[in-house]
């Protein structure tokens, strides 16, 4: 899933001062299971907001609503009859979101309440680790289920590098490293000719805005 | 392939090669550069221009080394993924070679958290074997990594590190031989302190015949002073500083510490001219270059050997 945090109060704060009437639109997939901006969150944000700016003298109409995908137009479609009450958006979706429901609403201005994080798992509740970073190209089938891209704090596609430290990577003794792991296992599976020949390297392909078409929707489009 | 690299000729004409290592400065002094050039001068065949060391922003390493030629020395280019992309890369190996600078060390780069500036974005668009890779192309076959032709190729003697101390220990002479794949031609080893696991790690690349293939200069650097050995053994990660070698330095009065070290490193030095597989010496003397000429006099490595 797509793993975000709730920005410092006091940015949001900033952000959204000049505006009497804002709309919290919360998002009901990966934001609201990594208890970031799901419907709890966007009610929690609120409260704190109407808090202070109640103490600053400078009260606040909020409204609040959670949609099940702000990364659907069919689901964005829903806050149609409603926005033309509210002089910003404030949304607590993944920067996906965020980006889509601007696009969809050009005349007001959406403003983000979290910062999107990475492409993580969930290691328990509140426990969010990075494992993806959407290369475009991947190799996790060479190297045992462990991304080097992502895993790796140099991204090296043919290490360990010299840096290795009891299994661990140089940046920390918390982290692990990569290509430790990536030997041990492949070790275990009996498998390291994987990683004997030389990668070669990488045709980055994340380097623009990426699209993404299905044979599916092409021939829709034909036809 | 023939650089026109004095560190290549001595290699190839079989002697017992001596490298050095010089660090840039941290800022546009010239004359720092000039004064631990002299220092080198004639007691090395080579000397190692480091490229931002531990992420720290200092004089370009190509910039350094062409201080470096002017003062009669031969420099050996180092260059990290850590802050370039592959365009930048070739552009620089190009300018480098254009100046006279004929061999480059081929490295990763320590993680931009360790520096000055922990905030960049660490570039790594290839490794440290990709660039390997991508000289040897450039050398070889006159193309740019895209695949386009280059008017005019340079060459150079491309050199990589190793490290035999950095787990997983088993993997690091594939390493090795991925880099020899890749096409390096020469190797500097990390700093040398666990003889035994050295000796173990020569000897499987002897038994895969990897030594055959690239010429390895084991990597020294004497210790200074007790508080360094310590610090290396905790802090420095992949350093390896058995307690046998902290303990032989205590035994050794205060003044003589320093002294102690040099005579270790020089035992070491002695060790490697006999040891089947090792070609050379990649000396470090971190801060220290004002020593270098007591201590290639005291390895006996003077004169260093004229190949035309």
């Amino acid at each position: 899933m797509i793993v975000a945090e709730r920005k410092p109060f006091e940015e949001i704060k900033n952000m959204i001062k000049e505006y009497p009437k804002v709309l919290t639109v919360g998002c009901g997939t990966c934001v609201a299971v990594c208890l970031a901006g799901g419907e709890k969150e966007v009610g929690i944000l609120n409260s704190e907001l109407k808090m202070a700016r109640k103490l600053d003298n400078n009260p606040i109409e909020l409204g609040a609503v959670t949609l099940e995908r702000q990364c659907d137009m069919e689901f964005l479609d829903e806050l149609e009859d409603t926005i033309g009450k509210y002089d910003a958006l404030l949304s607590m979706a993944c920067g996906a979101g965020i980006q889509f429901l601007a696009e969809r609403y050009p005349e007001i201005p959406v403003l983000p309440a979290v910062n999107t994080t990475f492409i993580g798992v969930n290691k328990d509740v509140g426990w969010y680790e990075e494992r993806c970073r959407g290369c475009g190209d991947c190799v996790l089938d060479r190297t045992a289920g462990i991304c080097p891209v992502t895993m790796c704090a140099k991204g090296l596609f043919n290490g360990p590098c010299g840096g290795t430290n009891q299994g661990n990577c140089e940046i920390s003794n918390d982290q692990p490293c990569a290509w430790f792991m990536i030997y041990e296992r492949l070790e275990k599976q009996g498998r390291l000719e994987n990683i004997t020949s030389i990668f070669p390297p990488a045709d980055w392909r994340n380097q623009i805005p990426r699209t993404v078409i299905q044979p599916g929707y092409k021939e829709r489009q034909k036809a | 392939m023939n650089s026109g690299s004095n560190l290549e000729k001595i290699l190839e004409a079989g002697h017992f090669a001596f490298t050095g290592e010089l660090g840039p400065p941290r800022g546009a002094d010239v004359e720092a550069v000039r004064k631990k050039a002299a220092y080198l001068k004639g007691n090395v065949d080579s000397v190692n221009i480091t490229d931002n060391q531990t992420a720290m922003v200092r004089m370009s390493s190509w910039a350094a080394s062409l201080i470096v030629i002017q003062e009669g020395l031969e420099p050996n280019y180092q260059m990290v993924c850590r802050d370039r992309n592959r365009l930048a890369m070739q552009a620089d190996i190009l300018g480098a070679y254009a100046h006279g600078i004929r061999n480059i060390l081929c490295l990763s780069g320590d993680h931009q958290q360790f520096g000055d500036h922990p905030q960049s974005k660490g570039v790594f668009d290839i490794d440290s074997i990709q660039l390997i890779g991508m000289v040897k192309k450039m050398c070889d076959e006159g193309k740019f990594l895209g695949g386009a032709d280059i008017d005019t190729p340079p060459k150079m003697f491309v050199g990589a590190a190793a490290n035999p101390f950095a787990d997983p220990f088993e993997w690091r002479v594939y390493r090795l031989a991925k880099k020899i794949a890749a096409g390096t031609d020469f190797i500097q080893t990390q700093c040398i302190y666990n003889m035994e696991k050295m000796r173990k790690w020569v000897k499987q690349a002897n038994d895969m015949g990897l030594t055959e293939k690239v010429y390895i200069l084991a990597g020294i650097t004497p210790m200074k002073s007790i508080g360094m050995a310590r610090y290396m053994k905790k802090n420095v990660p992949g350093m390896d500083v058995p307690d046998e070698i902290i303990k032989r330095l205590q035994g050794v009065e205060k003044k003589k510490v320093a002294d102690e070290g040099i005579k270790m490193a020089c035992e070491q030095i002695e060790e490697f001219k006999e040891m089947k597989g090792v070609a050379g010496v990649h000396l470090m003397a971190i801060e220290w270059e004002h020593k270098v000429p007591e201590i290639a006099e005291r390895a006996k490595v003077l004169p260093r050997p004229q190949v035309d």
